[in-house]
């Protein structure tokens, strides 16, 4: 393992992108003629818990799904640990938000957390014990085991929240790109969700959230990455999230009193 | 006779119109449900009204070149090629313009079938080629089934079933959730597109049997029957497999136990007469059992209501609730609370603290889910739990019901 941690971003532009668990570059992503996301650089850095944020349809949501390939992007380039995002497919977890999924679709808990191990089951693949005992395993983690053989539909927002991220933490991978995993959860979800993130990141994964609670960034997160169509900064908190930066990125939409009080807690 | 007809005793033709349209309802059924499942059951109709023009073309071509125009193979060849330039069209549609896939579908449905229609006037009085029989193709004509013709639904059924085996993991992660599927790596269009062409094989396999116009009946109501039974997509696609296979083989018999009775139209009806039962009587989805649960529920909560207001002496004006607690001698007749009565009307205040321990700590959270304020909370923790939240909330050790 490089210890990139203590250069503290300060790496060269070559050496991160063979590095970064995640590099964007010149990334511009366009819904018609209006970009959602344009011309954005982007470098992870390894190891680290990353919030992207960023008003409403400021594009961090489509920047990570470009990222993943899910929208075409116009033009950019995507690496993923220095290598093309299609060659690393299987070191990428994702989870998508809540809302994008019909859940009076006939599945149970299990089922949905057993996608995540698509690529070992494979085309024909037996579901065997070893792939249930995992699966449980990863509901156990976000604290829904007892939930397993239940319909998807019953479930509380919160906890359709934690068992995609379960299905995520089954494919063991070294990446995870959450899509606003704490929008409209309940307390007792976002705690669990927060406690499974920071262990990913003690074993050494990397972890980025499309985040939209200014709040809790400096509590919960090591690097911000602000965007507003265009990157507005990027860097650790004390660097990114400053009252000058949340100015640029927010303009009027953000009350100076909020920014300052934010700005405040930040010391 | 219909019992003739179901054990295949009905004569050559009838048997093998009885099992051809067997294999392909159980085809149909499990091919239909991954389109249901993907929320695009409507895309069915689009591909087979698109089926026309190709069949109209292919007889052209093979009567023009001397051939035997009705030959089954070609006319399939012909209805694929139409389907699939149909299909094409549809996508391209819905993906290029601002057109929403249900209008798309209209366009494509209509004008296909408005050509394919113009193209059978022509041939009709054209007449060439022994064309007689091809309209056959809209709602299906198994009067002069030949051997061959069964084969064909035989292997096009077979093959479909193994490629769906092949296929079924990717097909019902892109339904379920296509973005995380394509953030997987998955091909998500490819696999749409591989679904839809495992539909256009069914279709075309059918043409014979049910026609054109009454396919999507095959494909989409065993999937949404077998929808009704279970939460679990596998057990749907089996399921509809089954519903498919039994209504296309029960209706196949009865048309064949009566002198001019459709197959096509007969099968989709009887397979409508499952879907009628299930919609009615499925166990948890079915519209009975709504209504019995719905009753159910009501008499729960005026009952438990009524507890709590005995429990804090409150007076009660509820007719149903009064009926309830005199019926279960919890009150007499002048509405005093009997001694049950208070026992019972104790231990729900009792369980109302109970639960709301149990809802505040996250410990407890998956019987917190359960929680409806009716429900018994014995039934969801085990007496040491019971006895440990007792413990919390203070006061006398037991309350007996």
């Amino acid at each position: 393992m490089l210890d990139l941690a203590s250069t503290n971003g300060q790496i060269s532009q070559e050496q991160s992108l063979e590095n970064s668990p995640l590099a964007i570059r010149g990334l511009t992503v366009s819904y018609g003629q209006k970009p959602a996301v344009f011309s954005v650089d982007m470098t992870v850095e390894p190891g680290k818990m990353t919030a992207i944020i960023g008003p409403n349809g400021a594009g961090k949501s489509t920047m990570l799904k470009a990222a993943l390939g899910i929208v075409p992007p116009v033009s950019g380039q995507i690496q993923v640990f220095g290598k093309p995002l299609d060659a690393q497919r299987a070191r990428i977890a994702y989870v998508p938000q809540r809302a994008s999924v019909d859940w009076d679709f006939p599945t149970r808990v299990i089922d949905v957390v057993l996608m995540g191990l698509y690529r070992e089951l494979g085309l024909l693949g037996r579901l065997r014990g070893d792939h249930k005992a995992k699966a449980m395993d990863c509901l156990d983690r976000v604290g829904m085991g007892d939930f397993a053989t239940r319909q998807i539909g019953q479930l509380s927002g919160g906890q359709q929240q934690r068992v995609f991220l379960a299905r995520a933490l089954a494919q063991g991978a070294d990446l995870y790109l959450l899509d606003e995993p704490f929008a409209g959860v309940d307390a007792a979800t976002e705690k669990a969700i927060i406690g499974v993130l920071k262990s990913l990141r003690e074993a050494g994964k990397t972890v980025v959230v499309v985040h939209h609670d200014l709040a809790t960034v400096a509590d919960y997160f090591d690097n911000v990455f602000l965007i507003n169509t265009r990157k507005v900064a990027e860097g650790t908190v004390a660097e990114a999230f400053t009252a000058e930066t949340l100015q640029a990125a927010y303009g009027g939409r953000l009350a100076t009193a909020q920014v300052d009080q934010l700005a405040l807690a930040l010391g | 006779m219909l019992i003739d007809a179901l054990l295949l005793q009905l004569g050559y033709n009838a048997t093998l119109v009885a099992i051809g349209a067997t294999l392909l309802g159980i085809s149909a059924g499990v091919t239909g449900t991954f389109l249901f499942l993907r929320k695009r059951a409507l895309v069915s109709d689009a591909i087979s009204h698109a089926t026309l023009p190709g069949v109209c073309i292919a007889f052209l071509l093979m009567a023009s070149f001397g051939g035997d125009g009705r030959n089954l193979i070609g006319l399939l060849l012909g209805s694929a090629a139409s389907a699939s330039v149909g299909l094409w069209c549809l996508n391209w549609l819905t993906r290029n313009t601002r057109l929403a896939e249900d209008a798309a579908i209209g366009s494509v449905l209509s004008v296909f079938f408005g050509f394919g229609i113009v193209l059978l006037t022509v041939i009709q009085t054209l007449g060439v080629g022994r064309q007689a029989g091809l309209e056959g193709f809209l709602l299906g004509s198994t009067a002069g089934m030949l051997w061959a013709d069964a084969m064909v639904i035989a292997v096009g059924g077979a093959v479909t079933l193994l490629l769906i085996l092949l296929i079924r993991r990717p097909m019902t992660l892109v339904a379920f959730d296509p973005e995380y599927a394509a953030a997987r790596g998955l091909p998500v269009s490819k696999i749409d597109m591989a679904m839809m062409g495992l539909v256009m094989a069914v279709t075309v396999v059918g043409l014979k049997i049910v026609g054109l116009i009454l396919i999507v009946a095959l494909l989409i109501i065993p999937a949404v029957t077998a929808r009704f039974w279970t939460e679990r997509s596998d057990y749907v696609v089996l399921l509809a497999g089954l519903a498919g296979g039994l209504s296309a083989y029960i209706g196949a018999a009865m048309s064949a136990s009566a002198p001019n009775l459709p197959t096509g139209p007969i099968i989709v009806l009887v397979s409508f007469a499952l879907f009628l039962f299930s919609l009615l009587f499925a166990p948890n989805r079915g519209v009975l059992a709504a209504v019995l649960r719905h009753f159910r529920f009501q008499r729960r909560v005026h009952l438990r209501q009524g507890l709590l207001a005995l429990a804090q002496g409150q007076p009660i004006y509820e007719k149903l609730t009064l009926r309830l607690l005199r019926n279960g001698g919890l009150v007499r007749a002048d509405g005093v609370a009997t001694d049950k009565g208070k026992a019972r009307a104790a231990k729900a205040l009792r369980d109302e603290r109970r639960w709301a321990v149990v809802r505040s700590d996250q410990a407890h959270e998956a019987a917190a889910a359960l929680y409806d304020g009716l429900r018994q909370i014995e039934s969801v923790l085990t007496q040491d739990q019971i006895t440990e939240i007792d413990r919390q909330i203070g006061g006398p050790k037991e309350v007996l019901a």
